[in-house]
């Protein structure tokens, strides 16, 4: 994301202009809008040309309206966000108050107007216009007959594609059947990779999965691009890496992060970051319970006894649609780092921020045990299911 | 029958001596296995290859999915499955072993071998725990590859001791657990009387074909409504297309409509078969293979139900389960995401609410709501599967209603279901925790790991 202007006054309120670069952009700008905040952008708008004789036709123009947010849709498959609103300032075209969406999109700048940018805001921002925070990275995770390829960015874990076909067994006498299975099995992967990798882009291939699958596929796709003399996939060769996975379901993923081949080939990612905090905090559970706790009601008191070493929030938090809420969770991040504490802000698009969600989205490792905590019944308050 | 043990230990070496004993391989046959491993260098797997048939396999020299054969005792037809024992390819050993009454358990006699097997890390006792809480309760242990240490008596008695204190432990009963000495390579004590003067000094037991005919068949839930879970689709001979799998309950005879979960469609049983042969029915406990008319082979999957339209397999994608938790790493919270395996369908989940931890002998409520699970807990949780999956209440068929849950490769959990459909049943309602007092029974039947054991197995890193 490209930061054009910013415009902030002393009490919190004003605009930041931005042109998103990429898809992971409009993640960011989805995290970044709420409903009520003021949003402007160029756009195409229907209008309606009355002529003199009392016929009318319709066009379309280019213009630029500035909304104020009532609904916010994000695709996240196809990363298109879409915001709908009243117009607030009137224009040639369209009158004050009337209904319109924009679609925010690549390489179009929009501007946003908040009464409150509040440290949550602020840190997306700069993290979304952190140039160094590109790595991308693909990852197919496989076994025999399901395979995902999925897609690594900073922030987001995407699923590209599912393969989920059926192979037959070997049976006594009939291997034909199941070898012609995996190999048309193979077949999709591998469509499926020159369809969703982009090589330019991304800066390495992690094949993971259990047992032998991996080193049949590697050994499979190579035989294939030199038959079909597939230039892309034989001079990135060295950009594959295969890796051990239990499985080929989306979670296994989290595996793939922490093999020491991957960690020392990718460097820092956030996803790493993530699937460690996690970690920790499971570690923690188990090996001194009353240091480790979840759920906003135990977190709150954690936090005011000052407590908190680390605390692990899911960014769909900020995306509550109740400003109050939202104020809450933001008066916590705020505090940790206030009291010298570690804040880690999970993505929920990753496999341990959506694991992280399903734990009330809030988790913390504590500085020093509070075992009145645990005495307390019914930690399951914010239980939202 | 599933045949299971730590890699290498010599089980499809074994069972494909055994079939080639037997008269179930032609020697024409035999003969090519044999030239053609000395051509690669792998002579000593030529027995290995009657069952382990892919390229892959051979190449590799160990056995990746189950491989299925039959042969006839004097009282019984078995059904063989040839389980892998390499720890990645457990999900398919839990399939083998969910369909088997009965088991085998081949262990490496080899010194070091055994050792290396059974402890911390090794597939032993994850396979025997695996095959117990699947609902297999009678076991031979095989002391293989016995020709490796001399035919020690001494060797065979040892591992039998330390074996046996353990599979006691793991909730076989001692009249139900049988130990053979053998050798797979040379074929000693497979199907004839032992021959090996340094054996026969010390040896006057059955050989393994003898207790294989002597386990006892279970009881077959024919009475019950019509089960069978799909293993294996393939093309057939004619037209239509083949799926296999055990019929669990009930029967089913050719013309049948059946219908087709969670699809929710029916379908036509064109013919069956039964080891090859055509037959007009099958009942519960064959292993059968449906050809299919009226259905597109692409809405069917592995792991589906083929059942009676009448009376048909629940569908559902939440269900509330008792689980004893194994010795696992991490404690499990509410967002724990895991890998469901029931029957043959494996699928992911999140195990979304930690609703009691139970008293592992009374069943009573120890606390609600529990904050997290430990090893050797047991408790009330509930399980959403990211796809509708068909599955059944442990009381109403048990095949259909127990199942293991996995994390990054190791086996976290056995279950068995008690709810399924939950939106009627209040979680605090009285009456379901006099349920689960009920099952209590069966459950603590099924998976019992014992304090003691669960103690000694702490310090070891075992990875069950
Ligand atoms: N000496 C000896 N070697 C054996 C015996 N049974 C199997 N083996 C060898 O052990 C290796 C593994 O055998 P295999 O049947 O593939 O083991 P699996 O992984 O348990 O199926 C092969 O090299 C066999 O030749 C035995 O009884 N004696
Ligand atoms: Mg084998």
């Amino acid at each position: 994301m490209k930061l054009v202007h910013r415009n902030i006054d002393k009490d919190g309120g004003g605009s930041i202009t931005l042109i998103p670069e990429e898809s992971e952009d409009m993640w960011h700008a989805y995290n970044l809008i709420t409903k009520g905040d003021s949003v402007r952008a160029s756009t195409i708008r229907k209008v309606q040309n009355e002529s003199s004789t009392g016929s009318s036709t319709s066009s379309r123009v280019r213009t630029t309206l500035t909304i104020r947010v009532e609904n916010i849709d994000f695709d996240t498959q196809a990363c298109v966000l879409r915001l709908k609103g009243r117009n607030i300032e009137e224009n040639q075209y369209v009158k004050m108050g009337a209904y319109h969406t924009l679609d925010l999109e690549i390489n179009r700048k929009f501007t946003l107007i908040k009464s409150e940018w509040d440290s949550i805001a602020l840190e997306r921002v700069e993290m979304a216009c952190d140039p160094t925070q590109n790595a991308d990275v693909a990852a197919i995770v496989m076994q025999e007959g399901l395979a995902h390829i999925c897609l690594i960015t900073a922030s987001m874990t995407l699923v590209r594609a599912k393969i989920d076909q059926n192979i037959p067994r070997k049976r006594k006498g009939n291997v034909k059947q199941h070898e012609k299975g995996l190999c048309r099995f193979f077949d999709s992967v591998m469509q499926g990779i020159l369809r969703h990798v982009n090589f330019d882009i991304v800066k390495c291939v992690l094949i993971a999965s259990p047992g032998f699958v991996r080193d049949q596929f590697y050994e499979y796709i190579f035989q294939e691009a030199i038959k079909m003399d597939n230039k892309l996939l034989i001079e990135n060769k060295s950009k594959f890496l295969l890796i051990h996975s239990s499985s080929g379901f989306k979670h296994s993923l989290k595996e793939v992060l922490l093999d020491p081949a991957v960690i020392a080939k990718m460097a820092d990612t956030k996803a790493l970051g993530e699937v460690r905090a996690l970690e920790a905090f499971y570690t923690m559970l188990q090996t001194e319970p009353a240091k480790a706790f979840y759920g906003l009601k135990h977190i709150e008191k954690a936090c005011e006894a000052q407590a908190i070493e680390t605390l692990l929030i899911s960014d769909d938090l900020f995306r509550c649609q109740d400003v109050s809420q939202r104020k809450k969770y933001v008066a916590l991040v705020d505090s940790v780092r206030e009291l010298g504490g570690d804040v880690k802000l999970f993505s929920s698009m990753h496999v341990s921020g959506e694991q992280l969600g399903q734990l009330t989205g809030v988790a913390a490792i504590l500085r020093f045990p509070l075992p009145e905590l645990d005495e307390e019944e019914d930690i399951s308050d914010t239980d939202s299911n | 029958m599933v045949v299971t043990g730590h890699v290498d230990a010599g089980k499809s070496t074994l069972m494909g001596h055994l079939l080639y004993k037997l008269g179930r391989v032609n020697s024409k046959v035999m003969h090519k296995y044999e030239q053609e491993s000395k051509k690669l260098g792998k002579q000593s797997f030529m027995y290995a290859w009657i069952l382990d048939e892919t390229g892959e396999e051979r190449a590799r020299g160990i056995t990746m999915d189950v491989g299925q054969s039959k042969f006839e005792t004097d009282s019984k037809i078995v059904t063989l499955l040839d389980a892998p024992g390499h720890k990645d390819f457990i999900p398919n050993m839990i399939t083998g072993a969910a369909q088997a009454d009965v088991a085998l358990l081949v262990v490496d006699s080899t010194r070091g071998e055994f050792e290396t097997g059974f402890e911390s890390g090794g597939q032993t006792r994850e396979h025997a725990l695996l095959v117990r809480s699947l609902g297999a309760s009678q076991l031979c242990v095989v002391v293989n590859k016995l020709d490796t240490v001399g035919w020690s008596e001494e060797r065979f008695l040892e591992i039998s001791n330390k074996l046996g204190s353990f599979l006691k432990q793991a909730g076989f009963r001692e009249r139900d657990v049988t130990f053979v000495p053998c050798s797979g390579l040379t074929g000693e004590n497979l199907t004839e009387p032992c021959t090996e003067p340094a054996l026969t000094k010390w040896y006057k037991g059955l050989t393994l074909l003898e207790v294989i005919d002597k386990f006892k068949c279970p009881e077959r839930p024919i009475s019950k409504p019509f089960r069978l879970s799909v293993n294996d689709i393939f093309k057939g001979t004619g037209s239509g297309f083949c799926v296999s799998g055990r019929v669990e309950t009930g029967m089913v005879q050719s013309g049948d409509k059946v219908l087709i979960q969670p699809q929710n469609e029916t379908a036509l049983v064109k013919a069956l078969m039964i080891a090859d042969v055509p037959t007009m029915t099958a009942f519960a406990g064959d292993c059968v293979t449906v050809t299919i008319a009226n259905f597109d082979q692409q809405n069917i999957a592995v792991g589906y139900i083929l059942c009676d339209p009448l009376s048909p397999v629940p569908v559902t994608s939440k269900f509330e389960a008792r689980i004893v938790i194994f010795n696992t790493k991490v404690p499990i919270t509410r967002g724990y995401p895991v890998l469901l395996h029931l029957q043959s369908l494996s699928e992911q989940a999140v195990i979304t609410k930690l609703v009691a931890q139970l008293n592992k002998s009374s069943g009573e409520v120890v606390k609600r709501k529990p904050k997290c699970l430990l090893r050797n807990n047991n408790a009330v949780v509930v399980i959403e599967t990211s796809r509708p999956i068909c599955l059944e209440l442990y009381r109403d068929i048990k095949e259909l209603g127990r199942f293991m849950l996995r994390v990054g490769g190791v086996t976290i959990a056995a279950g068995l279901v008690t709810q399924v459909n939950l939106d009627s049943v209040l979680i605090n309602n009285s009456w379901y925790f006099n349920f689960s007092l009920d099952c209590t029974f069966n459950f603590s039947d099924s998976v019992i790991i014992q304090e003691n054991e669960w103690k000694s197995l702490k310090g070891s890193g075992f990875g069950i």
